[in-house]
């Protein structure tokens, strides 16, 4: 703790009021903003998912378009071309998307050295957004912990058609009311523009992305 | 009160810095190499975003916003960010940064801390203060990591370790991680730094982060990353301090959908940056269960107090700015003295410290304008740079020779006559020092002038002798 908390915030405050004319209506103000950009997406489905898995395929991801029924043999063929097997199951996955004939292992509280001897993890997601090919996870109670999808080298992650927007706008919108709960984005796997300002895929995130489409 | 930008108040003048660098060809050619890359990819990504211009106009609507009632926000982000179960600290400047910092580390004897890239640490001096408290700060992002190894400087807000090549890294990374072999390929290197990180990861139970955006209404954080490092430090230690500069307040959840569209874009070109991690407070049973948040101020309110400054805190730190500069381009970001390079460094640093240092720093521009037109929130840095500039010259910066040639010029110029009568006196005494058209060297007190531009000669012929002339013929 700082010595004199307080006071040090109603310095703050007070230097900020004397430098700014903060009157008027703070409201008023920012719902009076201009918001002219692109907030509503006008894609039909297809192209909307369309477009969805040519931004993933950008950032080097494999997208297994399926029906709801396909689901576990989409996974089963994912994890066939990754070769992997025993990977972990986020809370929140259902039953119905494990294929059978590969080995699972539940996430009952796993250490971070399990999750990092893993060999991946399968989740749902929240939300996507076609427009720059980005999933969001919600954590929290019934939702994967955060370093589940982040620990392991491998993650295969299921998005439903209905879970698509077009926009951020439009997906921002509908993770409003979880907006208190942790939230993650990702558009693609793990890359670094360190190293000559040339996009490298891989650092510390898992390094590969696989995504089932579920229409 | 000890504001403090890293060590700017010790650096040597712009020009002084810039000529040493301007003689490293390898530093040169790293920096253009790279801001060219990331230029044609920022080109690309906002050639797509038809509503780019829109997005820019919202974003910068909401900063002024933000800016007049940052009184307001920050209350609001205090009172949200502990309902949720975070702890708030308030700090007047760099030393009550730290210590606040410090205190909480080692209130869980922490010996070891785990840090996202933060340039509000640079700015604080963080590390070493960590250090001196026997506190050991391990940078994860690469090119911190780049920059904490080799025991260098930033040179560049979003990318810190651009002025390195793939050739110097890899050589760093042998001798540093003890690496008998490793390959030559970027994403060897990026591999090196995965193994050298990992335990480190998974092992300490502090993690330090900045934040990109601070949502008052809900008290949350939003720290926009690559690699995942930021994740890593999020979410795996028990404890989580974050320090936040308190310019970075947003009013609301939905305003990410603004912020979010320009940052990635502007930054690194992409659509979107790989990782975006927003939390408020701490989660039961997911992430660091004791989280504090460090709201700085270290100078930021006096940059507010004039309204032709205070865009300067709209800054999302982009770095568009910095790659497009013809002047950073050349010289790289260490000739700035600050952890702040380029222009919005050279607006950013010298008003922090309340323009008593860093002065030189506003000169370092041609005013091109471009850095103004990049810049996903609009600000324009040109027309702060000569506020900037004019404070410094009524301060009484500028050399008496410049004062007095500038008094002189400003006579001249006010009347067609004295103007053509300076023009003759010049023409007489340049003639020994132009060549080609140009004059580089000029003598005695006015040499400063051209020690670091070239003067252009007064003409044979001025327009206004030319036009006479022309009119003369056609009445024969």
């Amino acid at each position: 703790m700082s010595a004199a908390p307080l006071d040090s915030k109603q310095e703050i405050l007070e230097r900020i009021r004397k430098a700014v004319d903060s009157v008027g209506n703070r409201a008023a103000e920012y719902a009076a903003i201009p918001r002219e950009y692109r907030r509503e997406g006008a894609m039909a489905a297809e192209a909307k998912m369309e477009l969805f898995a040519a931004r993933l395929y950008d950032y080097g991801t494999s997208v297994y378009r399926c029906t709801t029924a396909q689901i576990a043999d989409a996974v089963a063929q994912a994890l066939s071309a990754r070769r992997r097997t025993g990977i972990v199951v986020a809370h929140g996955v259902p039953a119905s998307w494990l294929p059978e004939n590969f080995e699972f292992v539940e996430d009952d509280g796993l250490s971070y050295t399990a999750l990092d001897a893993s060999n991946g993890v399968l989740t749902g997601c929240e939300l996507a957004v076609a427009f720059t090919g980005t999933i969001i996870l919600r954590h929290g109670p019934g939702q994967p912990r955060r370093a589940v999808t982040l620990v392991p080298d491998y993650h295969l992650c299921v998005v439903r058609a209905q879970q698509v927007a077009e926009t951020l706008p439009e997906a921002i919108r509908r993770v409003e009311e979880f907006r208190s709960t942790p939230l993650t984005t990702i558009s693609g796997p793990s890359a670094t523009s360190d190293i000559e300002m040339t996009r490298v895929k891989g650092v510390h995130g898992p390094r590969t992305l696989d995504v089932v489409l579920v229409s | 009160m000890s504001v403090r930008v890293g060590k700017a108040a010790e650096a040597p003048t712009f020009a002084q810095a810039a000529r040493g660098m301007l003689g490293n060809a390898q530093l040169r050619h790293n920096v253009r190499h790279a801001t060219d890359v990331i230029r044609a990819r920022r080109a690309h990504a906002v050639g797509e975003t038809a509503d780019w211009q829109q997005l820019r106009d919202s974003a910068r609507a909401i900063k002024d916003h933000v800016l007049r009632h940052l009184d307001t926000y920050l209350e609001q982000f205090e009172t949200a960010c502990k309902a949720a179960g975070g702890k708030v600290h308030w700090a007047r400047d760099a030393d009550e940064a730290n210590t606040a910092i410090v205190d909480i580390i080692r209130s869980h004897g922490g010996t070891e801390v785990i840090k996202v890239k933060t340039m509000t640490s640079d700015e604080t001096g963080l590390n070493p203060a960590l250090e001196a408290a026997g506190i050991t700060p391990i940078e994860t992002d690469l090119a911190d990591l780049i920059i904490q190894l080799g025991a260098d400087k930033p040179s560049h807000i979003v990318v810190p370790a651009l002025h390195r090549n793939k050739a110097e890294i890899r050589r760093l990374f042998m001798e540093k991680m003890q690496l008998p072999e490793l390959g030559e390929r970027a994403e060897d290197l990026a591999g090196a730094a995965r193994r050298y990180l990992r335990e480190r990861f998974l092992r300490v139970p502090v993690g330090l982060s900045g934040a990109n955006f601070a949502i008052a209404e809900s008290g949350s954080l939003c720290v926009v990353e690559s690699e995942g490092n930021g994740r890593m430090c999020l979410s795996l230690p028990k404890v989580l301090v974050s320090l936040v500069g308190i310019e970075k307040i947003i009013p609301t959840f939905g305003d990410l959908e603004v912020f979010l569209q320009l940052l990635g874009r502007s930054a690194t070109g992409e659509r979107m940056n790989p990782y975006n991690s927003i939390w408020s407070g701490v989660t039961a049973g997911d992430g660091p269960q004791e989280f504090h948040v460090v709201l700085l101020d270290n100078g930021r309110t006096g940059v507010l107090t004039e309204p032709e400054t205070r865009p300067t805190l709209a800054c999302i730190r982009c770095g568009a700015c910095l790659n497009i500069c013809p002047v950073y381009r050349q010289t790289g970001g260490h000739a700035y003295g600050s952890i702040y390079a380029g222009p919005i460094g050279a607006i950013l640093t010298p008003q922090l410290q309340s323009m008593k240092h860093s002065q030189s720093l506003p000169f370092a521009s041609t005013l091109c304008g471009a850095c103004y037109e990049v810049c996903p929130v609009k600000i324009d840095i040109p027309e702060i740079l000569l506020h900037l500039r004019n404070k410094v010259v009524k301060s009484g910066g500028a050399p008496l020779a410049e004062r007095l040639a500038m008094r002189f010029a400003a006579r001249a110029f006010k009347n067609g006559g004295r103007l053509e009568s300076a023009q003759k006196l010049v023409r007489i005494a340049q003639k020994p020092y132009v060549h080609s058209g140009s004059i580089e060297r000029l003598p005695g007190m006015l040499a400063n002038w051209t020690q670091f531009r070239d003067l252009a000669a007064v003409p044979a012929e001025s327009f206004r002798q030319w036009w006479a002339a022309r009119q003369n013929k056609e009445k024969k």
